[in-house]
């Protein structure tokens, strides 16, 4: 990941007064304007006030406390009467050692484009991947199916009703846990997504077990999510205290999800080797 | 307006294209004239004034139209039960019939005879009433529009530059809105709550949650309206106000939106199909009632032909955009709205990395501005290749805003360089309004100078898209509008005709139908309203 020029020795040569550091593993950087090492940053913002001398004292006054220093005001411009557009530059004094900074542990399967999706499934299926999606218990949001499966989709990304090769079966809200498990077994859904949005005392994780384990008793001799039942997803902005084995899914996505991530992971999950 | 023929089009494939439109359209339309919808029965009860919801939020208009699809049909429609249950119960009023039929003690009955005749005629009188409160709210708009010109009325006239706003909350809404129309805005959105297209019912009362977005409820329409109007006088401008109809409510948000004066309302032929799988039937029957109510509320609808190319490739898809339009525009026509109430969607959403991408957004903004040289076109910005570079997207956005200005576009949707990333704040709105600016002053009449060299890439392109566009009209008009839908030739998605949500509220009318709303607007001429006003009394 290091590039040439961020070396420790390079970059600590420049910060005067640095002690020396024997056998040093540090990678110190900082943002770059021109010259290594210059800690320079842009940054706009807007401050409720009206533009003049004193708008852009309390500009710069901001700009300090951020620890830019010097900072400059390059650009003011008042935005009606009541406040006031700032660009400022300055200098930031922080240090970053990038050495210590762990690379992320990102997601353990690839964002594909819809194209590579559709690929992948006509080359290891040869038919259209099968997803059941709904609302379930008394939950009648469906703003986050509807993301996640309308072609309107989410976040400027289609949901995936536009992937040529799945087949979206959206069941919509309050449907039950009995009609969820005979669609999908009329469907011969490789795939099922369930959302809960908003639920009182805990009743989405109630309505999600009740659902996985209805699965799990419906397709008994199941090998494995895909083999012998299908993927079950939970999804929603709730269930970031809890793991999939906690509810008895394979999979469950957070707050800000996009249809893309929910693609890449149906392959990966049911088409193994189609996700490289 | 633009001086016409820049792309010395074939009139001949013009014509081709409008009559193979007509063609397509015309089974559709039929159907639309021997169906009802739920929505469009309770529009009905709208028009008449019934409002207000249960405390479970559930609307009276609701309650009403189910009591009398449960008791007798909807094949009818709602007006002969209804109005006969008011002539001969003790209910009072159509709120009180709503609330006796939500708890069960009314029975309804379709009436023959004298009562028959007693029942249109008491639920005409209702029905004229609403509709000569949408004609008075239209001559208010017309006078306003007098007093406080907009630049649309200038000469040269000067694109509406069209801003959203989109909280969730109503009284967040309001000031956002104001400060937008200070800020230049000419026409503001309030964008609706994800979802509620989807809805079956109209929620009710000003509404202070929503998600990414506002519901749109009667009651915000006027709080909005009243907003407007008031920064309006301040502003010596009328401000326009928007919102949406599509979606399983489309009749009654069309009637609410006329009766609180709104002035556009986004109204697509197709977007509930494709992009929110409604029931093509329900969407096809719940328009033509929809659209007559903007015809006759002075409303200028706004497609959504920029969809198509978010979904499809900008280069490919062209044709589809044409298609499109002419569609929506001869079912705009066909439900009585003029050409200047047709703000025709496209966009500008080709890949910035395509070579020559800005001659070809030229060719293709040209060529909808010369097939519809009377419409307001919408034109709408970059969104799909915005990527979060917030300097680059300012750039394309220039761009776009120099092409609206090239080919005489008329309502200019402004580009926010954070697209994607957040809605717009402040500064984001004001460095939009910065760039349009210095576009328009620097260019001035520079359209006056726009002249694509005759046979030219520009002119080529646009004449092959419309080539295109002519072919897929033929294809659609031989294999029928709701097959092609079903085959998925709009916006990539296949939408069956018995597929997809609402198909439960839709109704053949059967003999002896009774909709007076619909009997005044298929029969008068929605322009001539206020000629109509001074016959009819309060």
């Amino acid at each position: 990941m290091s590039g040439p020029g961020t070396s420790g020795a390079a970059a600590t040569g420049t910060v005067p007064g640095a002690p020396a550091q024997p056998a040093d593993t540090r990678q110190v950087i900082r943002p770059y304007g021109d010259t290594t090492g210059d800690g320079m940053v842009q940054m706009s913002f807007t401050l409720p006030v009206p533009a003049g001398p004193r708008a852009d004292a309390a500009a710069l006054q901001l700009a300090g406390k951020m620890g830019l220093d010097p900072a400059s005001v390059v650009h003011s411009k008042p935005m009606g009467p009541d406040f006031t557009f700032f660009i400022v530059y300055g200098k930031v004094g922080h240090l970053i050692d990038y050495a210590s900074i762990p690379a992320p542990e990102g997601r353990a399967y690839p964002l594909l484009s819809a194209q590579e999706v559709n690929r992948a499934i006509r080359r290891a299926l040869n038919r259209r991947l099968v997803v059941v999606g709904a609302c379930i218990g008394t939950d009648a949001h469906t703003v986050g199916i509807d993301a996640i499966l309308n072609v309107k989709g989410f976040a400027g990304e289609k949901g995936l009703e536009y992937y040529r090769e799945i087949h979206v079966v959206n069941m919509g809200a309050q449907v039950t846990v009995e009609e969820l498990v005979e669609r999908a077994k009329a469907e011969d859904a490789d795939a099922v997504l369930v959302s809960q949005v908003v639920t009182q005392r805990n009743a989405h994780l109630h309505n999600t077990k009740q659902m996985a384990a209805a699965f799990h008793a419906e397709y008994p001799t199941a090998v494995a999510a895909g083999i012998g039942r299908p993927l079950l997803i939970a999804g929603g902005p709730r269930f970031d205290t809890v793991t999939p084995e906690d509810l008895g899914v394979d999979r469950i996505f957070g707050k800000g999800t996009t249809p893309a991530e929910v693609a890449g992971y149906l392959v990966h999950a049911l088409l193994p080797g189609e996700d490289a | 307006m633009t001086p016409q023929g820049k792309l010395d089009l074939d009139p001949e494939a013009v014509r081709t294209a409008r009559r193979l439109a007509a063609r397509a359209a015309e089974p559709v339309i039929r159907m639309a004239r021997t169906h009802t919808t739920v929505s469009v029965e309770r529009a009905l009860l709208r028009l008449a004034g019934l409002s207000g919801a249960d405390d479970g939020g559930r609307p009276w208009a609701n309650h009403l139209a189910d009591a009398v699809r449960d008791q007798v049909g909807l094949e009818h429609g709602v007006a002969l039960p209804v109005w006969d249950a008011l002539n001969t119960g003790p209910h009072g009023s159509l709120a009180g019939l709503a609330r006796a039929a939500a708890a069960g003690r009314v029975r309804f009955r379709l009436p023959t005879g004298t009562d028959a005749a007693h029942a249109t005629a008491a639920a005409t009188a209702a029905a004229r009433a609403g509709i000569t409160r949408i004609d008075r709210r239209r001559a208010e708009r017309d006078a306003l529009l007098r007093r406080l010109p907009t630049g649309d009325a200038a000469d040269p006239p000067r694109p509406l530059v069209y801003l959203i706003v989109a909280t969730g909350d109503i009284y967040e809404d309001i000031p956002q809105a104001q400060a937008a129309a200070r800020e230049g805005a000419d026409v503001v959105a309030v964008i609706r709550s994800t979802g509620q297209s989807l809805l079956d019912f109209v929620p009710e009362g000003a509404t202070r949650e929503g998600y990414a977005g506002t519901y749109a409820t009667q009651e915000n329409f006027r709080l909005m309206r009243a907003a407007l109007d008031e920064v309006s006088h301040e502003l010596g401008r009328y401000v326009r106000l928007t919102n949406y109809a599509s979606g399983l409510c489309m009749p009654e948000i069309a009637t609410l939106a006329g009766l609180e004066r709104l002035d556009m309302m986004l109204n697509d032929c197709m977007y509930g199909i494709i992009f929110r799988d409604i029931n093509p039937r329900r969407t096809f029957i719940d328009q033509r009632f929809s659209r007559q109510i903007h015809a006759r509320a002075g409303i200028v609808i706004n497609t959504g032909e920029d969809n198509y190319l978010t979904t499809a490739d900008a280069v490919d898809a062209a044709h589809t955009v044409v298609v499109s339009q002419l569609l929506n525009e001869r079912f705009g026509h066909e439900a009585g709205l003029t050409d200047a109430q047709l703000g025709l969607g496209h966009a500008f959403e080709i890949d910035p990395s395509v070579p020559e991408s800005f001659r070809l957004e030229l060719a293709h903004a040209q060529l909808v501005r010369e097939l519809f040289p009377g419409a307001p076109l919408k034109y709408m910005p970059p969104t799909k290749h915005m990527t979060g570079n917030i300097f680059a997207g300012y750039l394309l956005d220039a761009f776009f805003n120099l092409a609206g200005v090239l080919t005489g576009q008329s309502i200019i949707l402004i580009g926010m360089m954070t697209e994607g990333i957040h809605t717009p704040w402040l500064s984001d709105r004001d460095l939009a309004l910065e760039n349009v600016r210095y576009v328009r002053d620097a260019c001035g009449r520079l359209a006056e100078d726009f002249v694509p060299r005759p046979g030219g890439f520009i002119a080529e392109r646009a004449r092959r898209v419309l080539a295109e566009s002519v072919d897929l009209l033929a294809r659609i008009g031989d294999e029928g509008l709701l097959t092609a839908i079903a085959d998925g030739t709009f916006g990539v998605t296949r939408r069956p005709p018995d597929g997809g949500k609402g198909l439960d509220g839709v109704v053949a009318r059967a003999d002896g139908y009774v909709n007076p709303a619909i009997e005044i607007l298929d029969t008068e001429d929605p322009h001539a309203a206020r000629a109509h006003e001074e016959e009819v009394p309060a």
